[in-house]
């Protein structure tokens, strides 16, 4: 059962959801969809598909790019344990945020892999995650008060 | 691999601080020599007491037997040289490992390369009965906080080698990176410096044997 | 953009007494039993009612260094984190640009390849177990995994030109062939080790490549029988370890566990089986699995996977065939076309991603790290929570998590 079929099984359960798609079996299938719906989408996708667990949870700017837009996409990498079909792809899960004020509805009851994976995000990026049960900083030091570093915005102090 | 061996004037008691920024020689052993010769008599400990706060005052008390002959005479060189050579054949490194390099320092204790034929031990967990802190690797901002406790709980004599690129300079991550001390020359007084990254064990050894020759001999040839 | 709080980080972090009941304790950053990680423990009596990983001790920004460095510059830099098994980390980099670039390493490499990575498995693996022996006093251990452990570092310095951190990988390929003769004092040396082990002797005239990796490869399938007395069916080891820490398959796969805690606890799952890349596939090798979950089977099926992993390299070393071992061109300053890839690859604890993006510039866009590491932290707070202190170590060990790594 190939990537292509899932996501058109997806599009056509969820119509007018999905906002953008790449689908490239050798690179990475990914599937865009704006915040509000990303919950049942997730559990549609743990439930009826079989991806069971969350491989890494990565967050972009995209302010720098040749098509510049001001927000930051959260991608969630999903992976499958117990089915051995799926084991091969690499799908992704992700939104877009608008840059002012990126906040998002959690999916750690969805996936509880990923509560670190949010928990770095929220530091190095600033997105907010509502409902998860412990948000707070995990790699920086405790006094740091300058702004989120991954941002494309902070020079490091070297440069 | 060098360190400064300046020594300043007499000190007068009560006139020094010790801890973060108020050394003046960038060596560890001159460190111990300021804490010996500057003693307060006990007339004078309330008034230091009023001036500096508790911390700064540095009692010695009267030593009595053995302790007494070699503390009057521990200027004479016979006897400098036996604690010298008592404190270099036995050296004691704290365990504290920072980053990457820690895998070389483990791999300087393996059959091949054995530096227990030196008499250096890296037999205990506790702080307070090693005298070396191998500053091994990056430090970064969370972790130098804890490096310099560790370092103020060791009790004296006590020495710094500073083991990696990273440890000397900032190494790798020296210009563009936001949570790495650029090396630990800024929160540690220093006695070694091995480079590398990471350092082949024989460099550490050579490291080890430089160290041993500046306790013996205060300096190195 | 948002500021982050300062109070309540700096509140929630230091130690302090709560209540009569239970005290909060800093396992800290200084401890033979830990290294540089930190476990914030509430206990009450001698049992742990929670345990809170604090990691972030050694983050030097490699994610926004990335950001900074060219295409290849970056594989020196990416190899820093989990130092031991460098070839680990490099390898799903430098999968991943090749997808982005569209180019095919040569046959040659693709078994190159392979052989550093199972080399440097095992040198990992050994470093696990001689720690493992010191947390729980087997000091023998910690000497005989790295006087072993030479002899495979010796191996990697004669292919990649350094001990550990070669940065041999290079998208297309890898940066130059393995040598055809090995140094006559290296074989002086290892045979009279070798007489010992296998009781048999090494002709002093094997200085060819081939047959001296095979004789190492020999020596050490007997060396680890003898491991398996010592140390592994010790009855002190057995006791300190069996029933201690169990995770049960459905948490595993539900918590996200990778490596050997997951193939421990039931689960069949292995990259270079489920999502083969470079030869593997034309190897035969097979994947232990454990039955219970518990700190005796994570380190027997780690014990298990090295003898594999010498497999692996015997039938490499025979089956290589003869080329070039870069693809055509190797430019300082290469440029990748825009797009993102992902690439999965099998290090020695556990499943490493990478998810890169690129903008067609000569450096790139975002570099995202995914260490195994890091994904056991839900795991080590789920086992932790209940258990008695001096199981603290057993259990954080047999877990195979190495600070550096998942604070990148």
């Amino acid at each position: 059962m190939s990537l292509q079929t899932l996501v058109g099984e997806i599009e056509t359960r969820f119509t007018g959801v999905v906002i953008e798609k790449i689908v490239d079996e050798k690179k990475l299938v990914k599937i865009v969809v704006s915040p509000e719906n990303i919950k049942s989408v997730a559990l549609y996708l743990r439930d009826s598909l079989g991806f069971d667990h969350v491989k890494a949870v990565t967050g972009v700017d995209l302010s720098r790019l040749l098509k510049k837009e001001s927000r930051i996409e959260v991608i969630y990498h999903l992976g499958s344990y117990t089915r051995e079909e799926l084991s091969k792809s690499d799908m992704a899960l992700s939104t877009k945020l608008d840059k002012a004020n990126p906040r998002m509805p959690s999916l750690n009851d969805v996936w509880p892999s990923c509560e670190y994976h949010e928990r770095e995000v929220y530091e190095m990026f600033g997105v907010v995650f509502e409902g998860h049960p412990d948000l707070r900083r995990l790699l920086l030091p405790e006094y740091w008060m300058d702004m989120p570093p991954m941002l494309k915005e902070y020079e490091p102090p070297g440069r | 691999m060098s360190a400064f061996l300046a020594r300043g004037p007499k000190i007068f008691p009560g006139h020094f601080k010790t801890g973060i920024f108020g050394y003046r020689f960038t060596d560890s052993s001159s460190i111990v020599n300021m804490v010996e010769e500057s003693e307060v008599k006990p007339e004078k400990v309330d008034e230091v007491v009023a001036q500096y706060g508790v911390e700064k005052v540095n009692r010695l008390e009267t030593p009595k037997g053995v302790e007494y002959v070699l503390y009057r005479f521990r200027n004479f060189r016979l006897i400098r040289y036996l604690l010298n050579w008592g404190r270099m054949a036995s050296l004691f490194p704290a365990h504290i490992t920072t980053a990457c390099c820690s895998v070389e320092f483990a791999a300087t204790h393996s059959p091949r390369y054995d530096p227990e034929r030196f008499g250096w031990l890296p037999a205990t967990g506790s702080l307070r009965q090693s005298d070396v802190l191998v500053v091994e690797g990056t430090v970064t901002s969370k972790m130098a906080m804890r490096l310099r406790l560790v370092y103020d709980q060791m009790p004296d004599p006590k020495w710094v080698i500073a083991m990696g690129a990273c440890a000397i300079s900032g190494g790798l991550y020296a210009k563009d990176s936001y949570n790495v001390i650029q090396g630990i020359d800024d929160i540690l007084p220093v006695d070694v410096y091995v480079p590398g990254c990471p350092p082949r064990p024989e460099t550490f050894f050579q490291g080890i044997l430089l160290l041993r020759e500046k306790i013996l001999y205060g300096g190195v040839a | 953009m948002t500021v982050l709080e300062r109070k309540e980080d700096v509140r929630k972090a230091e130690f302090y007494d709560v209540g009569e009941a239970a005290l909060k304790v800093s396992y800290g950053p200084q401890h033979p039993g830990t290294g540089h990680f930190r476990l914030v423990v509430t206990i009450s009596g001698d049992t742990v009612l929670e345990a809170d990983p604090d990691p972030g001790f050694v983050h030097r920004g490699e994610e926004k260094l990335a950001e900074y460095k060219t295409w290849i510059t970056n594989i020196p830099h990416l190899e820093r984190p989990v130092i031991l098994d460098s070839a680990g980390i490099q390898y799903a980099y430098v999968l991943a640009v090749e997808k982005l670039m569209g180019v095919e390493p040569p046959e040659r490499a693709k078994y190159l390849r392979p052989i550093m990575a199972e080399l440097q498995r095992i040198g990992s693996h050994l470093y696990w177990f001689a720690l493992y022996g010191v947390f729980l006093g087997h000091s023998t251990m910690f000497l005989w995994c790295f006087g072993d452990r030479e002899y495979l570092v010796d191996l990697t310095s004669l292919i990649g030109g350094q001990r550990i951190t070669h940065a041999y990988f290079v998208p297309g390929g890898v940066r130059n062939d393995a040598p055809k003769n090995v140094p006559q004092e290296l074989v002086k040396e290892f045979s009279r080790y070798y007489r010992m082990v296998t009781g048999k002797d090494l002709p002093l005239n094997t200085t060819d490549f081939r047959k001296y990796t095979l004789a190492v490869c020999e020596f050490f399938d007997q060396r680890l029988n003898d491991y398996w007395d010592m140390f592994f069916n010790n009855e002190l080891f057995i006791a300190r370890t069996k029933d201690v820490g169990v995770l049960r398959r459905e948490d595993a796969v539900r918590l996200g566990a990778v490596g050997t805690t997951l193939r421990a606890s039931g689960v069949e799952y292995d990259n270079r089986v489920n999502n083969p890349y470079d030869a593997y596939p034309n190897f035969k090798f097979e994947v232990p699995v454990g039955i219970k979950g518990d700190c005796y089977d994570r380190a027997v099926v780690g014990f298990k996977e090295m003898r594999e992993s010498v497999k692996i390299i015997m039938q490499a070393v025979e089956m290589m065939p003869d080329g070039p071992v870069k693809a055509k061109q190797h430019p300082i300053n290469i440029r990748v076309p825009a797009g993102e890839a992902v690439a999965r690859t099998e290090a020695a604890r556990g499943e490493m991603m990478y998810y890169i993006r690129s903008d067609g510039g000569d450096k790139p866009y975002r570099v995202k790290i995914s260490p195994p590491s890091f994904r056991l932290l839900p795991v080590m707070k789920y086992l932790l929570r209940g258990e008695q202190i001096a199981n603290i170590p057993p259990i954080y060990w047999s877990l195979n998590y190495w600070p550096v790594e998942a604070d990148r």
